[in-house]
């Protein structure tokens, strides 16, 4: 029974319209959402049979149903204008892209199950799922070509392919129109930031530049660190000088630098200007490097402390650096000189008792290099002692900052 | 003078970053088909019919130039704006046509593979099986950037039938001024050959092929001048090494003993008394050129397809997240491979034939599509056509419907 209360877009369309007293005085052309006025429900019909198209709001409508067709209640109807506000399905949904949000892809309309209400004794219709599979294309070919039960039967050979109306993200690349859509980019936000650069990867230059212009910045700097470094670029010189600092200022100084790099000395120096100054100082000096040194693979995000620090200070310092501890395995202890003179697998600080010194804890041998080591030979280390990091020091023997095995691991992949 | 030098060297970085689509499109135009029909020009008519290669190469520059730029501003394929601009049941039936037409194609590159292989005395059921197979794990188990690499190379290596022709010795002043001399005999032999030249030098897939390559490729509007060059360049080289082949047929059969060809094997065996090098060469030739256009057609139709239909595409994705991708490049390779073994002889080659009739009716199609959607100012914004080239591209699409159909007209009565 419950099939008998759904109506695929693809049979409203050209439903035959009937007013008060029974006469028929056209057919359904089109149908519209009013999103800012509600996010699913068919708010207005686009009636062709007349010279103009006419516009049927939602409570002008009697009943709907898929034999009888639609009968109204009231036919003061208005000639129809484009009105911005409007979400028309057949022109502004059908054959366009729109991001499966639970699915994790980016997929095409081929139509859209609606749901029909009876309530204050009135029919009303609200969306209920965008349909891509196999399914819907057999109803979109066959549509007005043979009667819709006949369709309904034949189809449910096809599995169904479907997502929930709510799950599904419309695609605009035009902010105005964004707006009085009231399309926002923020179910995205919830992504796994691999999945969202997979997913801005399939889609055009401009619903790229759309999708990062409007998402958070922080999310925005995950994802732009997962896209294809050859995209990162063209993606932030597509964007605004000030939300592309935003984004810099987020992302990974080492990998900041390496996206700045790419960018034309223009963008570069915009960008750079936008940034606030405690990020762009970092930035700034890994700049510095040459890129395929230890000094231009390393980032400067790290926790030192002094080499006389007790595991509470240990603790306190980490407390202070709560961002960074997600990837944080190795604390380093420096001299009054800010030379390194200790490494300390995180791991032990849990074993130890508060009181413990620091510099008992270290690890017994301590692999380190200067800024301007070959790539080679620092990925070369990695792999013979076996490291998830390794501290990088100046001439001097100050700390400068850490490698990772992730920054190896891309290091190896980009050969 | 040293910021002059690293202009220079940012300029040709980012000339490399952005080629392969334009010169991979480009040279794959000169598959099996394509030599057969240069051949059987220069075999039968000898430098006459050479003038045709330079109004050839401005209409395939017009229309690869604009699936190109198409494809660096929207950022879209080809059957992705027809699907979004036209809806699903055009794109249904184009895509309906496309596959079949480019089945038909797939059969003629793996025939193309089989006879040139048979003149080192290889068996095509040896060959054919081997090739198949190499395609499809090619591009299963590769990525883009690796297989446009391998694709690279196939097309520098069209330079074996440009030492071929300079092997045989033609006759260098002639071919030079038969170029640049239009010669129009009134005699039927000699402007079937004509056409069949435009006829076979321009195809539906190509377009859909380029366009998504440059997608593919992330070329944006602000590299698309370096693009466009790419372009160029890229018919260019698919038209010089076509110079060379009528040079070639010209000079080795043409001028002992004027004759019809009918196949390219046959051309290659007319090569033999000028040398054991320009024969092989001209096979090897022959085997590059339709191993080449059998790795690309099948990959380039599933693409095309999925992408119109909405499924899910693309070789970096695992089989069951792509189920219909993969079962449609299989098919195409498995179908198009087991026809050339199983299919006898004469039907075989009324397949061939038929798939550049089946290509001709479908070109007028997707040319049309092409230049209605250039011209939407909605999706190409200040990149749409100009007038004047408005009025070039409408005359080129005219021109080569009109030629392609000419073409068909006379296959299908050929084949009767």
């Amino acid at each position: 029974m419950a099939d008998t209360s759904l109506l695929y877009f693809t049979e409203l369309v050209s439903m035959p319209v009937y007013d008060v007293t029974g006469h028929r005085i056209g057919r359904i052309k089109d149908a519209a959402m009013v999103p800012l006025v509600h996010p699913s429900r068919i708010d207005r019909f686009l009636m062709g049979g007349t010279d103009a198209w006419l516009t049927i709001r939602y409570d002008q409508v009697a009943s709907i149903n898929l034999n009888r067709g639609i009968t109204l209640s009231d036919e003061q109807l208005v000639p129809y204008h484009d009105d911005e506000y409007m979400l028309r399905i057949a022109r502004d949904l059908f054959d366009q892209q729109i991001i499966d949000v639970n699915g994790r892809k980016v997929v095409r309309v081929n139509d859209i199950t609606m749901e029909v209400h009876h309530e204050h004794g009135r029919d009303t219709l609200s969306v209920l799922e965008v349909d891509i599979g196999v399914r819907s294309i057999f109803r979109r070919l066959l549509q007005g070509v043979a009667p819709p039960r006949l369709i309904r039967r034949l189809q449910h050979r096809i599995p169904p392919n479907s997502i929930r109306w709510d799950l599904a993200n419309v695609l605009e690349p035009d902010p105005l129109r964004r707006l009085r859509l009231n399309i926002s980019y923020s179910k995205l936000e919830e992504m796994h930031p691999a999945d969202l650069a997979d997913i801005v990867e399939e889609l055009s230059p401009a619903e790229r530049e759309a999708i990062f212009e409007t998402i958070d910045s922080e999310v925005a700097a995950d994802a732009l660190t997962e896209v294809d470094p050859k995209m990162q670029a063209s993606i932030l010189e597509a964007l605004e000088p000030e939300k592309a600092a935003d984004i810099v200022e987020e992302m990974a100084p080492d990998e900041a630098a390496d996206l700045l790099n790419e960018l034309e000395d223009q963008t570069y120096e915009e960008i750079l200007d936008e940034m606030d100054s405690a990020p762009k100082t970092e930035v700034r000096e890994l700049l510095e490097f040459e890129e395929d040194t230890a000094g231009g693979l390393m980032n400067t995000e790290y926790v030192a402390l002094h080499e006389n620090a007790s595991v509470m200070d240990a603790l306190a310092a980490l407390r202070g650096n709560e961002d960074l501890l997600e990837s944080l395995n190795t604390l380093f202890l420096v001299d009054a000189e800010e030379r390194l003179c200790g490494t300390i697998p995180l791991a032990r600080l849990f074993v130890a008792s508060g009181g413990a010194k620091l510099k008992d804890l270290t690890a017994e041998t301590m692999i380190q290099v200067t800024v301007d080591e070959r790539q080679d030979r620092v990925t070369e280390l990695f792999d013979k002692y076996n490291l998830m990091t390794m501290p990088v020091v100046d001439e001097e023997g100050k700390l400068a900052g850490v490698i990772t095995a992730d920054d190896i691991i891309s290091v190896l992949r980009a050969k | 003078m040293r910021k002059y030098i690293a202009r220079f060297r940012y300029h040709i970085a980012v000339f490399l970053a952005v080629a392969g689509p334009g010169i991979i499109t480009a040279n794959v135009d000169n598959d099996a088909g394509g030599i057969l029909t240069y051949s059987q020009a220069g075999a039968q008519f000898g430098y006459l019919p050479l003038w045709t290669l330079l109004p050839i190469t401005l209409l395939l520059i017009v229309t690869q130039e604009m699936c190109s730029r198409m494809g660096a501003v929207t950022g879209k394929g080809l059957s992705d704006l027809i699907r979004e601009e036209f809806g699903l049941r055009i794109t249904f039936l184009m895509m309906a046509a496309l596959v079949l037409v480019n089945l038909t194609n797939v059969m003629a590159e793996f025939a193309g593979i089989a006879t040139s292989l048979e003149l080192f005395h290889i068996s095509r059921f040896i060959s054919v099986p081997l090739a198949a197979l190499a395609v499809w794990v090619l591009v299963v188990k590769g990525n883009y950037q690796s297989v446009e690499k391998i694709f690279l190379v196939a097309c520098v290596l069209y330079v074996t039938y440009i030492i071929s022709g300079i092997l045989v010795k033609p006759d260098w002043k002639e071919a030079a001024l038969y170029s640049v001399r239009p010669v129009l005999l009134l005699n039927t032999d000699y402007i079937y050959m004509l056409i069949g030249m435009v006829g076979t030098t321009i195809a539906p897939w190509m377009q859909f092929y380029l366009q998504s390559a440059v997608v593919e490729k992330g070329v944006t509007p602000k590299d698309y001048a370096k693009s466009r060059i790419e372009v160029i360049v890229g018919c260019i080289m698919t038209d010089v090494v076509a110079f060379f082949i009528v040079v070639a047929c010209a000079g080795a059969i043409y001028s002992v003993q004027p004759r019809e060809i009918k196949t390219a094997a046959e051309a290659a065996v007319g090569l033999k008394p000028f040398g054991q090098y320009a024969f092989l060469l001209f096979s090897a030739g022959l085997f590059n050129a339709s191993l080449f256009a059998a790795s690309i057609l099948p990959l380039s139709t599933a693409y095309t397809v999925c992408e119109g239909m909405g499924f899910e595409s693309g070789v970096n994705r695992p089989l069951k997240e792509a189920p219909i991708f993969y079962l449609l490049y299989t098919l195409l390779i498995v179908v198009g491979a087991g026809a050339v073994l199983l299919i006898h002889e004469d039907a075989l080659v009324r397949t061939i034939l038929m798939s550049q009739v089946l290509n001709g009716m479908l070109l007028p199609l997707v040319l049309i599509f092409m230049i209605l959607l250039i011209n939407k100012t909605e999706l190409m914004g200040e990149w749409s056509n100009p007038k004047w080239f408005n009025f070039v591209s409408w005359v080129s699409v005219v021109l080569i419907i009109g030629l392609t159909l000419a073409y068909v007209a006379m296959t299908v009565k050929g084949m009767q």
